[in-house]
């Protein structure tokens, strides 16, 4: 083809469906190159308001992985999240939208409360008591929160967003309640402090034994949030039920027609929900903040927690990375800006990695055509 | 590669070419959907595009009409070389498309929707005025809908007219259907070709995209034949082909249409419908007393007008839908009114009419496809837990006995083509043993070969001794596999034929026909009694 030669070679880009699934590998490194491109961008933005890129992210870094202690910080700020996380993973996993993280996760921390302050148990009782019977009256509280909007949305066909969405005002006014009116210290909006033995263990506890743990207040609700991960892991893609749950969110009618009962699903599915988000309130309750308080609770990290399902494509194991990349930019954001950049960033994040879904669906690819 | 079959050399210069495409290559991944093909359409003709499913057919088209860019290639119209970058462009070139999945938005009414994307009206929308032009246009052609309806009100195929009248208001001289019967009943077929033939009277040309022979020799002056992105007949007169020749150049070989099927040894009744009333999503009488049954080792058809309440009574059967008076009996059990579950523990197996709808969960694994109805039970479940092993290893035996093509059975099923899919599902329902069967239109939409496919699957089912219910409205399916027929009419049984399956004679296909258009049996043979006492 000599003459061909001569003809203008043109270079044009097309964007094509993709018909084939992608390599397994595709889509983690698509997300890794969405959150470098955020950075980058983040970074012009940062210059054009007048600061260093480089030292800023050094900073955000040093601040939230810079050593053990932050990173320690990081982690608690996380554990939270990756519950609430996980709360939500298994309702969207059922295509059943439970905005009620958030007031699941504030029950949660009433009901692992309630077994402190009612008393149910007395003050002295051992620790390994009082922590079972307090994740399991967290749990059981989180899962009447979600079976609400799942009874509903069963039997009356009602919207679990709206119900859920609205579940989670009544919570926060419930919890105000009771330290308001009952269990208020002194007339403060606060419980009296938790005995001892209802705080979960941390680093810092292990400080004698092991002096470097001094001052880390990472604690057990971290090992709780992985082991719930694995768990969920489990269930959803190795157990009978979690095949259930995959059937009926990819497509109701066909599992209608394998016979799965969806009624019982759906209340199932969102008092599960319901109760990891309560965990997740017993965890922050008895981990972090030791009394009952609205404020510390109802952080939002129930709404965190759709973002980080999400942007971990429901897969559990990968919620754990998500929340402590989540965890970093919480704490980040208090050392630099109380607000502004950090969650800049954290919005860039976002948009850069939904926008990366395209790249799952679609190639790009780049035609010389001849003109 | 053997030269495709065309018209006589000059016979295309004689007649103007609206349309020419010379050469025209478009690549998908892994696919070369089509290879230098070269398409010529005359003025005032009607086209017949034939071709199996992922032949190329729709691509080609796709190309014509501005959705797709062709990588090498040139289209001309009216002998001009075009280049469209859009459909917008290629309806101003005066070519339109209606695609197999309708364009409209549901709430708003028929001249809204044909309005949607044009200049005008250019600031006050003067509903009334244009009402009145749409309904003219649509008298013109034959397209009789009401321009003021709701599109959620229509039927398909009065959906289908109004993506006709769409294109039309925007003055297009080549209209391409793809596949435009496969969502008709039979008697809007006949609509649609009085339309079509219409159109060419009054000077328009039409390209018909089909995989049935039959509707296009019925319908189409000359034919284009693609197989796997290549021309294998192009412009051939319909008249002077026979079937089975353009059978063989759809799949590259003969296809049998006479099927190998032994003589029935029905055993005991398996299935028992006995006046069964049931009422249809929008809350009609949908079936109005059916009594039916069928015998182990035996195919029995549920023949019928799309329409006539076929789903509705599939879905009886299958425990889908309440059943408001009568019963369903599965080996004496009640399962009517029960849960699916209940049927599928007692051997009922069910292929249902929408395979990417209901009878598969379109973004799990082949392997998640196929253990649908048996992961409740060991091997595959063990304590509530799955044993992804045994499923993987259950997939890929499937696999391979039933020619499923795919890379991998961890492959979501939404790759799957039509044919493969029908596989997956029959390879599923079947696996399990069942002792009965319902299965509708299990060959709608698929290809010759994966047709015949379906259809050994279904004989070898009644050999194994299995009673099989087939709902179908393929009249030539159900007599070439049933040994028994019944014809649904409005929600009733009009009547049950023998099937022989030495002849076929002509009467009864008359009398099916018959019953199928509402003429209850006994009628029929008291006239026929009457004709000749």
């Amino acid at each position: 083809m000599a003459e061909s030669k001569s003809i203008k070679q043109k270079l044009s880009f097309r964007v094509e469906p993709r018909l084939n699934e992608p390599p397994a590998w595709y889509p983690s490194v698509v997300s890794f190159g969405a959150i470098i491109v955020a950075l980058i961008l983040g970074g012009v933005l940062i210059s054009l308001a007048g600061g260093d890129p480089f030292r800023s992210y050094q900073h955000i870094a040093k601040a939230s992985f810079g050593d053990t202690g932050v990173l320690s910080d990081t982690i608690v700020k996380a554990t939270p999240i990756i519950l609430a996380a996980l709360a939500c993973s298994v309702a969207f996993r059922m295509k059943l939208w439970n905005i009620g993280a958030e007031g699941q996760f504030i029950m949660g921390a009433f009901g692992a409360s309630a077994i402190v302050l009612a008393p149910v148990l007395p003050a002295e009782t051992s620790r390994w008591i009082f922590i079972p019977v307090m994740m399991i009256a967290g749990m059981a509280a989180g899962a009447v929160w979600g079976f609400i909007p799942g009874y509903l949305k069963a039997k009356f066909n009602v919207s679990e967003i709206i119900s859920s969405l609205m579940l989670n005002y009544v919570a926060i006014a419930w919890v105000n309640f009771w330290i308001f009116g009952v269990w208020t210290e002194g007339g403060f909006q606060m419980s009296p402090k938790f005995p001892d033995g209802a705080w979960l263990p941390r680093l810092a506890d292990y400080a004698k034994a092991f002096p470097i743990f001094r001052g880390l207040t990472t604690h057990l609700g971290l090992v709780i949030g992985i082991v719930a991960a694995i768990i969920i892991w489990f269930i959803i893609f190795r157990s009978r039920w979690g095949y259930e749950i995959r059937l009926i969110g990819d497509n109701p009618h066909a599992a209608q027609y394998a016979g799965i009962n969806i009624t019982k699903n759906t209340i199932l599915v969102m008092m599960l929900s319901g109760a990891l988000a309560g965990l997740g309130g017993m965890s922050e309750i008895a981990g972090v903040v030791h009394r009952l308080q609205t404020a510390p609770i109802a952080a939002g990290y129930g709404f965190t927690g759709i973002i980080v399902a999400w942007l971990a494509k429901l897969n559990p194991l990968a919620i754990i990375f998500v929340s402590v990349l989540f965890g970093a930019l919480i704490l980040a954001g208090r050392e630099i800006q109380p607000s502004g950049i950090p969650k800049m960033i954290q919005g860039i994040i976002l948009v850069c990695l939904i926008a990366s879904d395209f790249l799952l669906r679609y190639r790009i690819r780049i035609v010389r055509g001849e003109e | 590669m053997t030269d495709p079959i065309s018209s006589t050399a000059n016979s295309s210069s004689q007649v103007p070419l609206i349309v020419e495409m010379r050469g025209i290559v478009k690549r998908f991944p892994g696919v070369l959907a089509n290879d230098h093909v070269n398409f010529e359409l005359q003025r005032g003709e009607i086209h017949g595009l034939l071709g199996e499913n992922g032949a190329g057919k729709s691509t080609l088209m796709n190309v014509l009409a501005g959705l797709y860019h062709q990588e090498a290639g040139t289209i001309l119209v009216n002998g001009e070389p075009k280049v469209f970058s859009s459909p917008r462009d290629a309806i101003k070139s005066g070519i339109g498309m209606v695609h197999q999945h309708f364009m409209l938005v549901p709430s708003q009414t028929v001249t809204e929707n044909i309005l949607l994307g044009l200049d005008e009206p250019r600031f006050l929308l003067r509903l009334p005025e244009y009402d009145l032009k749409i309904a003219e246009l649509g008298e013109r052609f034959g397209l009789k809908v009401d321009p003021c309806a709701k599109i959620w009100q229509l039927s398909v195929g009065e959906q289908q007219r109004v993506e006709i009248l769409k294109m039309l208001y925007r003055g297009v001289d080549v209209l391409i259907m793809d596949e435009p019967t496969a969502v008709l009943a039979p008697q809007e077929i006949e609509g649609l070709f009085i339309t079509l033939r219409a159109m060419i009277a009054q000077g328009k040309s039409v390209i018909f995209i089909s995989h049935k022979l039959q509707e296009v020799s019925a319908i189409a002056d000359r034919v284009s034949v693609l197989r796997r992105g290549i021309v294998t007949a192009s412009g051939v007169s319909s008249k002077g082909v026979s079937r089975q020749e353009l059978a063989r150049l759809m799949v590259g070989r003969d296809v049998i249409f006479a099927l190998d099927k032994k003589p029935g040894k029905p055993a005991g009744v398996v299935l028992n419908a006995i006046d069964v009333h049931a009422e249809s999503d929008k809350g009609l009488p949908a079936l109005r007393g059916i009594s039916l049954n069928v015998r182990a080792g035996e195919i029995v058809g549920v023949a019928g007008v799309a329409g006539n309440g076929q789903s509705e009574l599939s879905q009886v059967i299958a425990g889908m839908r309440k059943c408001i008076k009568g019963q369903v009996l599965l080996n004496g059990d009640m399962v009517s009114n029960r849960t699916t579950l209940f049927g599928i523990q007692h051997g009922m197996a069910y292929i249902p009419e929408d395979r990417t709808h209901v009878g598969s969960a379109p973004n799990l694994s082949v392997t998640d496809n196929v253990i649908m109805k048996n992961y409740r039970k060991p091997p595959i479940s063990k304590n509530g837990l799955l044993d992804m092993k045994a499923a993987t290893k259950l997939a890929n035996e499937l696999k391979s006995a039933y020619d499923i093509i795919v890379p991998n059975v961890s492959t979501p099923v939404r790759l799957l083509s039509g044919g493969n899919l029908q596989r997956v599902i029959l390879a599923r329902e079947i696996s399990g043993l069942p002792t009965f069967m319902v299965a509708v239109q299990p060959t709608r939409g698929l290809d010759v070969g994966a047709i015949e496919g379906v259809h050994r699957l279904l004989l070898a089912q009644r050999e194994a001794g299995a009673a099989v219910l087939l709902i179908s409205e393929e009249l030539e399916e159900l007599l070439s596999l049933c040994d028994r027929i019944y014809v649904i009419y409005e929600g009733k049984i009009m009547g049950e034929v023998m099937v022989n399956s030495e002849k076929q004679d002509e009467a009864l296909i008359d009398t099916i026909g018959q019953m199928m258009t509402g003429t209850p049996l006994d009628q029929i043979q008291e006239e026929e009694i009457a004709a000749n006492g």
